[in-house]
């Protein structure tokens, strides 16, 4: 087992759940409002330097009793140590969890792509978006266990709104209003952008 | 005048009243285009962008401030799939994630259900899967770097490094039946053992790599152009490196000395004699001058492993884990039940989570493998090296000019089939 378990104990007492061990790797499980101080401590405390985030995953079990595991991999370059991190979410419930990104960097696509498959929110997130699935995507959150192999919809239907779609609505709000072009865009895709989630329309503050 | 379209005022008919070409007259004031920022969309179909990313780049003036990524043009959901795959099944699925060394991702996705299951592999699968991973680095680099060459104006290098690619490629068809899809281990072992040709002409690759090598060296490393175009571009301290999760070439180009087959050695790596190939400056230049170094570092390896290759076999002898030969199945019941029970129920691996990386060409290849104790994963997770790599891009390219900005992101190493997944 990992030194780092007891540290933590000492320092974050109840705030850090259960631990244990598969195939020689320590999994520490950390309660979900204490995660952003346990990983600041976890990368800045001299004994611990876990300076490396390795991966930033979901796991979702077929056992619906199960709760939804965010996972983190940490390293520590200098020691060459790991620790994985999880936090649980009821994925019937909220799925929110605070940003890793003010701690590490790489955080972010890693955060956006855990949003995109499993639709958890990251509270803090500079610029969460979905980024393996188009903007417009509503099919839902394909990695989650409720979600269909195939898709919610048949081939045609796909194909469908594939052809169908304004192969302009792949520009993000944010470009577009850099480009300062929404003004010329055709009625039926301003409509489109304007029921979009995570774009902001350059007239409405 | 639409801004996303870009016109200048400098449009003329070509041509003068007497028919003759009109030229700019040099030493004319330029005119004034404005102080408003520009947005060029690149890709996603465009040599430059090394496959499907499509780059969204606001310009001021020639210069970088924005460049928004977009991906996800060849996603294709391998993890979901995955979770409805036998263990043996998913490795046909990694050959399509890093299609430019897919032998290296077979042995990252055996090594982890092997650490899942428990299993121990024979000493010539150990070594054998070192020579896949080796043979891997070096055609991915070599393609990493005709590719670049080419972005940056060179291309006698390109043809050079895709010959010597086409001999690996020949290599591994011998071996493996395929040259891109190889699917050459399996859950214990390996699909095929390799032919009896194959290590003389390994061996005769080895011989002949390094010349190849040297050639490449004395056409770029000192080449004006190059330098020029590559020194100081795209920087990205150590601290940084670190805090971008960065790996591979472009983690130890920024000076991090950090190999995860020295740091964390699987395939018993930390008994060849290697160095781990270190930059300084964490620019472009430093990332090929890193890449071209680790070619020779692998060609060394592969020599030691095969001056050590053993005799013996290549799958562990446990019948639950590996298909007993078809001529014992079709002969032998209690080898025809262990067939039929492999093929239809699959090995079933036990509860529990293996997270096992590799030093992929590209970096840090992880497979982290979640298991309920059935046949098929709860979660197959890849962590994909050059997807976190690019995330690094925006950073990098802000403050560059546009053709910079080709050369940062041909230094990534990125392939979008990895990337997108």
């Amino acid at each position: 087992m990992n030194p780092s378990v007891d540290a933590l104990r000492a320092t974050f007492g109840t705030a850090i759940g259960r631990a244990l061990e598969s195939c020689g790797d320590t999994i520490v499980y950390v309660a979900r409002d204490a995660l952003l101080d346990v990983m600041a401590w976890l990368r800045d405390t001299p004994e611990q330097a876990y300076d490396y985030l390795v991966d930033v995953t979901a796991v979702e079990y077929r056992d619906r009793e199960r709760p939804l595991e965010v996972v983190y991999g940490l390293r520590s370059l200098a020691r060459r140590a790991d620790l994985r991190v999880k936090v649980e979410l009821d994925p019937q419930g909220d799925l929110t969890v605070n940003s890793v990104v003010p701690v590490w960097r790489g955080a972010d696509w890693l955060e956006r792509e855990a949003y995109d498959m499993f639709g958890i929110t990251f509270q803090g997130h500079p610029d969460l978006r979905r980024i393996l699935m188009w903007e417009t995507y509503t099919e839902g959150f394909p990695l989650r266990k409720d979600f269909p192999l195939r898709g919610r919809f048949s081939r045609a239907e796909q194909v469908r709104q594939a052809l169908a779609a304004h192969p302009e609505a792949h520009y993000s709000m944010e470009e577009l209003s850099i480009a300062e072009a929404y003004e010329e865009l055709p009625a039926d895709m301003k409509e489109r952008l304007r029921r979009g989630e995570h774009g902001k329309l350059p007239d409405s503050e | 005048m639409s801004k996303r379209t870009v016109e200048l005022e400098l449009a003329t008919p070509g041509v003068d009243a007497r028919g003759e070409p009109l030229r700019v007259p040099l030493g004319v004031a330029e005119p004034d285009l404005g102080t408003e920022h520009m947005l060029i969309n690149i890709g996603p179909q465009h040599p430059a962008t090394h496959g499907v990313l499509r780059l969204v780049v606001e310009l001021d003036g020639e210069t970088v401030v924005r460049v928004i990524p977009h991906l996800g043009y060849l996603h294709s959901g391998f993890e979901k799939l995955g979770e409805y795959r036998h263990y043996n099944q998913i490795i046909p699925l990694t050959d399509r994630t890093d299609y430019l060394s897919p032998m290296a991702n077979n042995v990252g996705f055996a090594l982890a259900a092997e650490k899942l299951m428990g299993i121990t592999i024979t000493p010539r699968c150990t070594v054998l899967r070192v020579i896949a991973c080796e043979m891997s680095r070096i055609i991915s680099h070599m393609v990493w770097l005709g590719t670049t060459s080419i972005d940056l104006g060179a291309f006698t290098p390109f043809l050079w490094a895709f010959q010597e690619r086409e001999r690996i490629y020949n290599l591994q068809e011998m071996w493996t039946g395929a040259r891109l899809t190889t699917s050459v281990t399996r859950v214990g072992g390996m699909m095929a053992d390799v032919p009896d040709d194959f290590v003389a002409g390994l061996r005769h690759f080895t011989r002949t790599f390094p010349k190849t090598l040297s050639e490449i060296d004395r056409v770029l490393t000192r080449n004006a152009v190059w330098v020029g175009r590559t020194q100081g571009v795209g920087v990205l301290t150590a601290a940084e490196a670190i805090n971008h999760s960065l790996s591979g070439p472009m983690l130890r180009a920024s000076g991090v000395a950090y190999d995860v087959r020295k740091d964390k050695p699987y395939l018993d790596y930390e008994t060849y004699d290697f160095d781990v190939v270190v930059g300084e400056h964490g620019d472009v230049y430093d990332r090929y001058l890193v890449r071209l170094e680790e070619c020779s570092q692998a060609n060394r390896i592969l020599q030691q492993a095969l001056d050590r290759l053993p005799d013996g076999p290549v799958n562990i002898a446990d019948p639950r884990v590996i298909l007993p030969p078809k001529s014992r199945a079709m002969n032998d019941m209690e080898a025809m039940i262990y067939h039929f029970k492999q093929v239809m129920e699959g090995v079933k691996a036990p509860v529990g989570e293996a997270y096992v990386g590799i030093e992929n060409p590209k970096g840090e290849l992880g497979t982290y493998l979640v298991s309920d104790g059935t046949a098929k994963p709860v979660r197959w997770r890849i962590r994909p090296p050059s997807f976190i790599n690019l995330s690094a891009l925006p950073r990098m390219a802000a403050g560059h000019l546009l053709s910079d900005l080709i050369a940062i992101n041909a230094s990534v190493d990125i392939v979008m089939g990895e990337v997108d997944r």
